[in-house]
């Protein structure tokens, strides 16, 4: 079999999964979960173009995020204006920032890139508290109307699911796509080696800015997508813990792998879940996996998982030898 | 009359703001040259110290000087236990990772020290009493006073120990290159654990002196972490007293922008001119420009 053609075939083993899943689920508890787990795997995949293809940190995702939710948040309920086209205009917008800031900021390298994306998340952070007229600072923005199609409205759990999850496919495919095209092979060579990438003659400073803009613009239709199924956004969602958690995800998972960011995503949505039994602990226990999983897993869950799928590959072979 | 003088104020507590900034970028910049990590931890040693004083202080009773080195004490001990427990183990691992680490680190001992105290902000008690000085019409705090003549010997210290003591060169020299320091016999190792115990005990230092002027709580750390780091990457990673003028300029300029401009956008201030520094120049405003090889 082909890689293309294994390619594909994961991804449609994948879908399937995604549409039948709530066919085994009772309760909106669950479906409200796996929601939450499709917005973050969107945001993964986002942070992942950058980070894991063109190797390019960034500490101020949530921005994004948040630009896009609120966007949207503002436009609907100040605006009226339809969910669908307040959408595209907060994804456009904060495409087009990140565009536009993307030249003096990705010029900047290692700890200088950190610091600069991490300023910019905090500046917008801070944005989102005080412009108290538009976004309601911190006591949050309500009443955002829910996304609907003619007369099928997205206001229920199920309804959200396929919403949120059919878009995040669409995401994925994308995502695949670019890093199976020369676009993908461009942002490779520009992790292994920027100057070696130039010397080949990758426009490396431009195809930089165009990840970095696509990578925002994605992070905002899942902002305005969580807007739109939350009702209700407020800053404390999109500060810098949550850019830290992006990147926890994205490292967690594996770097470079769509479905690793997927795992990371579904680990860290479900975690605090699990974690909420330990009340106040949450917080000591969720730190000591951090540092524990990337000690001992520093390849991401991904290649952690391929190297015990190996090992129980060999051992089967080796056990079949000894009997024959 | 009333203007020069509230400009004065400004002045003194952007200061006194700055040199705090100014010790916590000390504590990165000593990590960094020599493992080259940035070490997102840094900020809750600061934490440590003030809390734990505190703790010592108003909950034990104990007189203030013994709280104060039974605080540095324990800081750096939680910073030996870090170095040894998460850094050393993964001395080859990847930036990023070590950067998860650092922060993992900080989230785990901002945890503990949630529980241990609660989630309640503190005051701790000038060390000299609150009664303002009047000295050529401003009114200082003593504590600014405290806070400037702490930071000054805690420069100078580092200023001899780095420059003049064997062991501080030899962290030089580590810094400079570490493979080429353990040829000439300098246990590359104990120099980093030893990285980390200076700059452990530096932040918590910082989180003492300027405790009693910004309370206190368990989270203070993330946001005087992230200032401190705003220090040295103005003054740029490699500069001693980059890191000094860095500090005190973040200082100066957040407070005369929270006093004339905006005071909610006080921390949005210091961001925002770490990124025009940023943009104009990126390897730092006080380093000298280094030519990078391939």
């Amino acid at each position: 079999m082909t890689k293309e053609k294994r390619e594909i075939l994961i991804f449609l083993i994948f879908t399937l999964a995604v549409l039948i899943t709530p066919l085994f689920l009772r309760g909106s508890y669950y479906l409200n979960v796996l929601v939450f787990i499709g917005i973050n795997t969107m945001l993964a995949i986002a942070l992942n173009l950058l980070l894991g293809y063109a190797g390019q940190i960034s500490l101020g995702h949530a921005a994004f995020f948040g630009l896009g939710a609120y966007i949207s948040g503002i436009l609907t309920t100040r605006f009226s204006f339809d969910p669908w086209l307040a959408m595209i205009i907060s994804a456009l917008m904060s495409g087009g920032l990140a565009f536009i800031i993307g030249f003096p900021i990705l010029k900047l390298k290692g700890h200088y890139l950190a610091m600069a994306t991490l300023g910019f998340g905090i500046i917008m952070f801070i944005i989102f508290n005080e412009t108290v007229a538009l976004t309601g600072g911190p006591s949050g923005l309500s009443g955002i109307p829910n996304i609907h199609i003619n007369s099928l409205v997205f206001d229920n759990d199920l309804n959200n699911y396929y919403l949120i999850w059919v878009i995040t496919l669409m995401v994925m495919l994308l995502s695949i796509n670019l890093s199976q095209s020369r676009i993908g092979r461009a942002l490779r060579a520009i992790h292994d080696s920027e100057v070696a990438a130039r010397v080949m003659g990758v426009n490396a400073r431009v195809l930089k800015v165009q990840i970095f803009a696509v990578s925002a613009l994605i992070s905002a239709v899942a902002g305005s997508l969580y807007a739109h199924t939350m009702t209700f956004i407020s800053p404390a969602s999109f500060g810098f813990n949550f850019s830290i958690e992006l990147v926890t995800m994205v490292i967690i998972g594996g770097l470079g792998s769509i479905y690793g960011s997927f795992l990371g995503a579904a680990i860290l949505t479900v975690l605090p879940e699990f974690l909420r039994v330990l009340q106040d602990f949450d917080i000591v226990v969720y730190g000591l996996m951090l540092i524990l999983m990337t000690m001992f897993m520093p390849g991401g869950l991904i290649s952690g998982l391929r190297l015990i799928g190996e090992a129980i590959g060999s051992r089967i072979k080796r056990k079949s030898v000894s009997n024959a | 009359m009333d203007n020069s003088r509230q400009l004065i104020q400004y002045v003194l507590s952007g200061l006194s703001n700055g040199a705090i900034y100014a010790l916590i970028g000390f504590g990165f910049a000593i990590i960094y040259n020599a493992t080259g990590i940035i070490n997102f931890a840094q900020g809750e040693f600061v934490m440590l110290g003030g809390m734990l004083t505190l703790f010592f202080l108003v909950f034990l009773n104990f007189p203030l000087v013994p709280s104060i080195v039974l605080a540095i004490l324990i800081s750096t001990a939680v910073g030996i236990a870090f170095e040894r427990l998460a850094i050393r183990p993964l001395k080859n691992a990847n930036p990023l990772s070590l950067v998860i680490i650092t922060i993992g680190a900080s989230i785990l001992i901002r945890g503990i020290a949630m529980l241990v105290w609660g989630k309640d902000t503190h005051a701790l008690p000038a060390f000299s009493g609150n009664e303002p000085l009047h000295i050529a019409g401003a009114t200082i705090m003593p504590q600014h006073l405290w806070i400037f003549s702490i930071t000054v010997l805690i420069i100078a210290a580092n200023k001899l120990f780095f420059n003049y003591s064997i062991i501080g060169k030899a962290m030089r020299a580590c810094a400079y290159n570490s493979q080429a320091a353990s040829l000439v016999g300098i246990n590359v190792k104990t120099m980093v654990l030893l990285s980390f115990v200076i700059s452990s005990a530096i932040g918590s230092m910082a989180g003492i002196i300027i405790a009693p002027l910004t309370m206190t709580s368990y989270d203070v750390g993330i946001m005087l972490g992230l200032k401190g780091f705003c220090a040295v990457i103005i003054g740029g990673m490699s500069s001693g007293l980059g890191t000094v003028m860095g500090g005190l300029l973040l200082g100066l300029l957040e407070s005369l922008g929270a006093g004339y401009i905006s005071a909610s956008y006080k921390d949005a201030i210091a961001f925002i001119i770490l990124l025009l520094i940023l943009f104009i120049r990126p390897e730092g405003l006080f380093a000298k420009k280094e030519t990078e090889r391939v």
